[in-house]
């Protein structure tokens, strides 16, 4: 009994959200992904190109945004972190069934509703990153106007009090993650629910935060905008003045024409959507069918409650 | 309400018995200078770490521990749940922190030199070597994702060492009861960030050996 225990003690992290640990915390599923990589190590090496997943550099030269993000800070930030984690993922996946999916797909495989499997954290904040330099411009700041104001002012009452919500996600997200405002079309806050009686109300704009790598992609949201507060976003500028940091994102950071576009492609998606699932519906009427045989859309499970399958 | 928290962080001791009772906690002083530890962790790094950190987790600990007792006479249940993230966050900061101060020292007085006796030879037992001990404790470091601690434990049920790692502020306790902790690193990025020019792997040496 000792014997065994000794092998087993250094153990696996078991919390979904934090799971990481290489090699220690896999489950069965992952084995799987393990085994198909040795299959397609094979076939990467007789010459097969296949699809890398690329660092983009941000919309603007590293020096632009000071003096409220330092250069410095963008060398590290975009030059090492973000660099690490696209050349790791390529590295992860380079001969497996991931290498020709997009970087959306990836994260919503790799995901594996809560159950992480290890290409998710990088894949997760290669995409993370990409959208926070792109959720900020030199000379940014001021406030949002048209639509998106609209929303604003429709779903938290007023941009002010849109700020304080905004600023106290960001603060209050323990240890390491991200503060979004997303657009939730027509998802109720329960997993596999279905809305009875869709209206415009229903498609809102809301704050969340997340941790470490996830993202609102996960929870089918439409990311709009984000502020990465890991402390290595902001301790070289702001050491462990992390509330300094996220006001001054605010007031000179974030590009407002960045979340309205966000924010009119996320209404397009959701329209195409429900065109679709309207499509579908009549498509199943037409053909006399009484049962409901629209596919539930993968939604995010807060809560696995197939608990007995952990040891 | 604020003189009552003036006089807690002049107190000389490090607990506080307020008028309720409800004992409240104080930063622990550091047995060192904060440049003591240079080149391995700079003085920079120390005094924030201590004076802004640690101080933080303390303050915000006494507030959730106020806010707890005052739930808990008013039988408010679910405020009393509500506060246990910000209990395990805080509680947990301020408890991790208070080790790691403890374990580190300057190389003039023992830091960093290789543990002898008892400690050594189980060190040897089990994981081979010192070399390897290191080796692990580096991997797991570096694998963590997000913020978080790497230990070096005592299972005190299975009477060996074990290499750990919690999340955020999670105590070790969390990972299983009969764990104690004799050496802990801290990962999160403001341990080490100011010192980005050292790779990380090189702080997790320092910190390990500086420990040990």
């Amino acid at each position: 009994m000792a014997a065994t225990a000794a092998t087993s003690i250094s153990s696996p992290l078991k919390c979904g959200l934090f799971s990481s640990t290489p090699g220690f915390s896999w489950s069965t599923r992952s084995l799987q992904f393990r085994k198909n990589e040795r299959q397609n190590a094979r076939k990467a090496t007789r010459g097969v190109i296949t699809a890398k997943i690329d660092l983009k550099p941000p919309p603007y030269p590293l020096d632009a945004l000071q003096p409220h993000m330092s250069r410095e800070t963008f060398e590290y930030h975009w030059g090492k972190h973000h660099r690490a984690y696209a050349d790791n993922l390529n590295k992860q996946i380079v001969g497996t069934e991931l290498d020709r999916k997009t970087l959306e797909e990836i994260i919503l495989l790799t995901y594996n509703k809560g159950d992480l499997l290890p290409p998710f954290n990088n894949a997760a904040q290669v995409w993370n990153h990409t959208f926070f330099w792109e959720s900020m411009k030199p000379g940014g700041g001021g406030e949002p106007s048209g639509e998106l104001l609209d929303l604003i002012n429709r779903d938290f009452g007023s941009f002010e009090a849109f700020v304080k919500e905004f600023k106290t996600a960001a603060a209050t997200q323990f240890g390491s993650g991200w503060a979004w405002l997303v657009y939730k079309a027509n998802r109720l806050g329960v997993g596999n629910s279905v809305n009875p009686r869709p209206s415009e109300e229903d498609k809102k704009l809301e704050i969340v935060k997340s941790p470490n790598a996830v993202n609102p992609l996960v929870w089918d949201y439409s990311p709009l905008l984000t502020i990465d507060v890991w402390e290595h976003a902001y301790y070289l500028d702001f050491q462990n003045r992390r509330p300094d940091y996220i006001s001054v994102f605010l007031e000179k950071l974030v590009s407002w024409e960045a979340v309205s576009a966000r924010l009119e492609a996320a209404k397009a998606r959701a329209a195409e959507r429900e065109r679709e699932e309207e499509r579908k519906k009549n498509e199943y009427e037409d053909d006399d069918e009484v049962v409901d045989n629209s596919e539930p859309t993968e939604l995010y499970l807060e809560s696995d409650e197939d608990d007995s399958a952990a040891d | 309400m604020a003189l009552r928290t003036l006089i807690t962080r002049k107190s000389p001791i490090s607990t506080h018995l307020g008028f309720r009772g409800l004992q409240t906690f104080s930063l622990p002083d550091l047995p060192y200078d904060y440049g003591a530890l240079e080149p391995a962790i700079s003085g920079e790094i120390m005094q924030l770490h201590h004076q802004k950190h640690h101080q933080a987790y303390i303050t915000n600990y006494n507030k959730a521990l106020e806010q707890l007792d005052s739930a808990i006479s008013k039988g408010d249940a679910s405020t009393v749940v509500k506060l246990q993230s910000a209990i395990k966050f805080n509680g947990g900061g301020h408890v991790n922190h208070s080790i790691f101060w403890k374990n580190l020292a300057p190389v003039l007085e023992g830091g960093g030199e290789p543990p002898k006796a008892s400690l050594g030879s189980a060190i040897d037992n089990h994981f081979g070597s010192l070399e390897a001990l290191i080796q692990k404790m580096n991997a797991e470091g570096a694998a963590l994702q997000g913020s978080g601690w790497v230990w070096l434990a005592v299972d005190k049920e299975l009477k060996h060492l074990v290499v750990e790692t919690t999340a955020n502020q999670d105590p070790l306790v969390t990972k299983g009861p009969s764990l104690v902790p004799v050496i802990g690193i801290d990962v999160w990025e403001h341990a080490y960030y100011l010192q980005v020019f050292l790779s990380f792997s090189s702080y997790l040496n320092v910190s390990f050996l500086a420990q040990v």
